[in-house]
């Protein structure tokens, strides 16, 4: 099925584009990546304007200022591999933009869009959770943008649903830069290592201190309705001292927190299987340093 | 009715006006208003590679994006790579080669070939493999494809 809008509007600022959001039954598309494929076989994003904002240049990029970092929501994936605050300040996003989708689609994707389509397998999800990430999002309101922050924690509500307004654009995405000695680590399963949708992802992140984990983060993807904290996995792991018997007993936290369905590309026994061989894993690449 | 826009995009290196509706994509302007139809739609998802042409230097999926988004930029597509009776490099080794079969996937596969070459001049076969994930082939079993790469890549 092919999709044709009505009307098309490319804005090249941020005012452009929240006061075309406002006027309503508008339809953003950024990298298109997921957008083309949706409308194509669903409908999705059937609005009457398609609103482009690739064009505002404002929103690529990364920055760091006074301790945090700060991604424009145009940033894409492919940027992520290639830039130096990245690589120096959380290059736990460098190594997950490493594994997502192929060259053409990092190319194309970005990091705003992947966390607007509100996947529960949302590879760039994973890592910003882990550190913590809030999201700008920016309106036109009483003849102004207005702009506020939510935790991405806080973000999403279901599978392809987020607290985001219809009148509102998610604009930048930031956190502070994670305290030395800290460190990230993202794993995904799928078939074969590229172009793969995970069947189960794994962040994890704190800062290593006397062989264990402070301040410790946990998250999955695509074991629940939204990609999800752990907070019980993370509470398990909080200064605990890393060896095999203590990992089994994080691990068994884990299980008893997600809650995976059975669909296309994987059952729920075998994500289950799965959180818990790839926790394991990440836990043991962490205690090994 | 969808409203028309009228886009100035350089395609192989000619200015183009062409007038578009918003939700058209890239390769089905460049088949279908452009009669360029070296890339090809296959999957139509991004999972196969096939439509791969190179807008601004980098290789993209052409069927998931929007024509309105070429205006004023370049793009490069499989029949822009021949400038005379010679084929370009790429072309020249996946003949060499034998890294065609049924030749469906070949426009994409040189495409992304030419924009990995363009970012890393001599790949190993490791980075040639990574390079061209993105591209699926179903008849040659992929060791011809990266002999024809290196191959390229020495000429």
């Amino acid at each position: 099925m092919m999709i044709e809008y009505e009307n098309y509007v490319a804005a090249t600022s941020v005012a452009e584009a929240t006061k075309t959001l406002a006027e309503g039954n508008a339809t953003v598309v950024a990298g298109g990546t997921d957008l083309m494929v949706q409308t194509a076989a669903s409908g999705r994003g059937a609005n009457t304007t398609l609103l482009n904002i690739r064009r505002i240049s404002d929103l690529r990029g990364v920055a760091l200022d006074g301790g945090r970092v700060t991604i424009g929501a145009l940033t894409t994936i492919t940027d992520l591999l290639t830039d130096g605050v990245v690589a120096d300040a959380a290059s736990i996003l460098a190594d997950t933009a490493n594994r997502f989708a192929s060259n053409q689609i990092r190319n194309m994707a970005t990091v705003g869009g992947n966390i607007c389509n509100a996947s529960p397998a949302g590879d760039m999800i994973i890592p910003l959770l882990v550190l913590d990430a809030d999201v700008e999002l920016s309106a036109w309101r009483d003849g102004a943008v207005t702009t506020r922050a939510v935790a991405l924690n806080e973000f999403f509500t279901g599978p392809g649903k987020c607290v985001k307004t219809e009148d509102e654009l998610l604009t930048s995405i930031s956190f502070n830069r994670p305290a030395e000695g800290f460190v990230g680590q993202f794993g995904k399963t799928g078939p074969r290592p590229a172009l793969e949708i995970s069947m189960v992802s794994v962040g994890v992140g704190g800062i290593v201190d006397n062989g264990g984990l402070t301040n410790a983060r946990v998250v999955y993807g695509a074991v629940a309705p939204t990609p999800i904290r752990a907070a019980k996995t993370e509470a398990a792991l909080e200064g605990l001292s890393l060896n095999e018997a203590s990992i089994q007993s994080v691990l068994d936290v884990a299980d008893s927190e997600v809650n995976p369905i059975s669909d296309v590309r994987a059952s729920d026994w075998y994500r289950r299987h799965l959180v818990r061989v790839m926790t394991q894993e990440v836990l043991q690449n962490v205690a090994n340093g | 009715m969808s409203q028309m826009v009228n886009i100035i995009v350089t395609v192989n290196g000619e200015k183009r006006h062409v007038s578009v509706t918003p939700g058209l994509s890239v390769l089905n302007m460049l088949r279908d208003n452009l009669d360029l139809t070296g890339a090809k739609l296959v999957c139509g998802e991004g999972e196969c590679g096939a439509c791969t042409v190179i807008v601004d230097g980098v290789s993209v999926n052409s069927c998931l994006m929007y024509a309105v988004e070429l205006d004023g930029r370049e793009v490069t597509t499989v029949e822009g790579l021949q400038s005379s009776e010679k084929l370009d490099p790429v072309q020249q080794a996946f003949v060499d080669k034998g890294a065609i079969q049924c030749g469906y996937c070949t426009p994409g596969m040189v495409m992304q070939t030419t924009h990995l070459l363009s970012k890393n001049g001599k790949p190993n076969d490791e980075e040639i493999r990574r390079g061209l994930e993105g591209n699926v082939c179903r008849c040659t079993g992929y060791t011809k494809i990266i002999e024809a790469v290196n191959q390229a890549a020495e000429g």
